[in-house]
């Protein structure tokens, strides 16, 4: 459905991206990862329209975003990182601006807000002024604005930042719900939620995509190696001698105490070897109680870790 | 383009600064009213118009300055130009918001025109002409605000400079007669927005002069377009 060639962008010497190219594919939820400045709101904001590139181009269904801008932002809807509102009005008065100015005909303009404000769930704060919402609210508000004029694509630049953990699963399930018939573009940072949420993932690391597969593949196999976080109760170098002793345990690494009495400890495995019972005995027997123990969740950098090594290798 | 001027308009009188503008225009105006028109006795509505040519300077900043620069500050820019909004309305939509403020703060100046016609005679080509040419005249100044709002992030600044350049423009009109060189004096008078007014207010309402405020106003919005699409390409 889009199509993005060779897009790079110049600030001075540097280049926020670097000669991007991928594909976005009709109905599917597509995840865009990168860490902080990686480059994903530069790219997106050339895909909307907002920024120019100085190389490439970006084609929806054919169409040159640059040569044909009012084809392809109608049917492009966008939430910015920040989401984009006017302070001053109220929820309603805001959206009927949007309708306005993404041609909704006047006279659909009210069904049509009542049904985004259905599906984004704000129908109890339309007569608010945004400037009084909750973040969550108004991020939400901030989405109902990409969803009007009903565009097939919807692109959403790390819409989760700075919510609470409630509203973050209230987000994702709603963009679960809104791939069922739009396209979505999801970017984040986050490696659990592209994982929660989007079929396929591009990623992109210094402005340069470094990787383009579903999530599966790229972390089947991150590292060889299975890592447990652990907090023990007891004095440090007496955890640590425990650990070290115990077999199978290739690397221990203390994280510190996080608790008053008890030490918190990374200890990496060969992913073969379950050492969680040697190493519950091995504890016991040195009368050092374990606290809390659970695997390690692989992380956007053990991702990195493996792409990066893949291309050393090859 | 109409849904642009619509909430811009809303949004100066949801805040302080239609209020401010149309508030200290009719203040200022009211004050050199009673002292040039009531207590000196003129009926010379043309010569009130003058008294205020000064106000424009200071005050249409005020109501260009938020224009560009606060959107682009709280990026809600993005909906605007990620809409498929054409930036030629963008600009002409927020252009002509402000402009309607000002249009209807000048008619609360016909008030003091209603004073000077319950006590004397009227002359309402002088009048007409005069009005016209001080609203396109303002509409300048605007024009100018539009352009330095779109340059700047910060409304203080856009404010600050405004009223630098406005105030240049003023001083021009008072440096084209000591001007030695002729060809000098001769450009400064084409630029200078005071020599044009000149003619409306003495019942000529020409239509080079509306054509000269007319172009004066469509090449700053010309600029404000660049401007903005500049950015979009800037890759400082």
């Amino acid at each position: 459905m889009i199509e993005i060639q060779g897009l790079t962008k110049r600030y001075g010497n540097k280049h926020a991206i670097k000669d991007v190219s991928f594909t976005i594919k009709k109905g599917e939820i597509l995840g865009f990862l990168g860490r902080n400045g990686a480059g994903k709101t530069t790219t997106m904001n050339i895909v909307t329209g907002y920024i120019s590139a100085s190389e490439g181009r970006v084609l929806l269904d054919g169409h040159d975003i640059l040569e044909e801008p009012r084809v392809v932002k109608r049917r492009i809807g966008y939430l910015p990182e920040q989401p984009p509102l006017y302070m001053d009005m109220t929820v309603d008065e805001y959206l009927r601006f949007a309708c306005a100015i993404k041609d909704v005909r006047p006279g659909a303009a009210k069904a049509h807000i009542d049904d985004v404000c259905e599906l984004v769930k704000i129908q109890d704060v339309r007569k608010r002024l945004i400037k009084n919402l909750s973040k969550g609210y108004k991020q939400r508000v901030g989405l109902a604005q990409a969803l009007i004029g009903n565009p097939e694509m919807i692109i959403l630049d790390e819409p989760t930042v700075g919510l609470d953990p409630r509203q973050i699963l209230e987000i994702r399930s709603l963009i679960k719900r809104l791939g069922q018939d739009h396209t979505v573009v999801l970017s984040s940072h986050i490696l659990t939620e592209v994982a929660d949420v989007c079929e396929r993932v591009v990623i992109i690391n210094n402005g340069k995509i470094v990787a383009q597969d579903t999530l599966g593949r790229l972390t089947s196999g991150v590292g060889d190696t299975f890592r447990i976080t652990i907090r023990v109760a007891g004095q440090e170098n007496e955890i640590k001698r425990a650990l070290r002793a115990l077999e199978g345990a290739r690397y221990v690494e203390s994280l510190g105490a996080k608790e008053e009495g008890a030490h918190d400890f990374v200890v990496e495995t060969d992913r073969s070897a379950d050492i969680r019972k040697p190493l519950f005995n091995a504890l016991a027997r040195a009368g050092l109680p374990i606290l809390m123990l659970r695997p390690a969740d692989i992380t956007l950098e053990d991702i990195f870790l493996k792409l990066t090594s893949d291309n050393e290798e090859a | 383009m109409a849904a642009v001027w619509k909430r811009e308009l809303a949004s100066y009188f949801l805040t302080p600064i239609g209020y401010v503008f149309a508030g200290f225009f009719l203040l200022v105006s009211g004050i050199l009213f009673t002292f040039n028109n009531l207590m000196s006795g003129s009926g010379d509505v043309a010569m009130m118009l003058n008294s205020f040519s000064m106000i424009p300077i200071f005050l249409a900043p005020i109501l260009t300055m938020r224009l560009f620069s606060e959107e682009r500050k709280n990026k809600s820019e993005q909906m605007l130009l990620t809409s498929p909004l054409s930036l030629t309305s963008i600009v002409a939509g927020k252009f002509l918001s402000a402009l309607t403020v000002w249009l209807a703060t000048l008619a609360g100046t016909l008030l003091y025109v209603l004073i000077i016609g319950s006590y004397g005679r009227l002359f309402w080509g002088e009048i007409i002409s005069s009005y016209v040419g001080f609203f396109l005249m303002g509409g300048c100044f605007i024009a100018i605000g539009t352009l330095i709002s779109a340059s700047t992030e910060n409304q203080v600044s856009a404010a600050v400079i405004s009223i630098g350049i406005n105030f240049f423009i003023w001083v021009i009109d008072s440096v084209i007669y000591v001007v030695p060189a002729e060809f000098i004096s001769t450009a400064l008078k084409w630029f200078s927005l005071y020599e044009r007014y000149d003619p409306f207010s003495r019942s000529q309402l020409g239509f080079s002069g509306i054509l000269y405020f007319l172009s004066f106003i469509v090449v700053f919005l010309f600029l404000t377009i660049r401007v903005i699409d500049k950015r979009r390409w800037s890759e400082g």
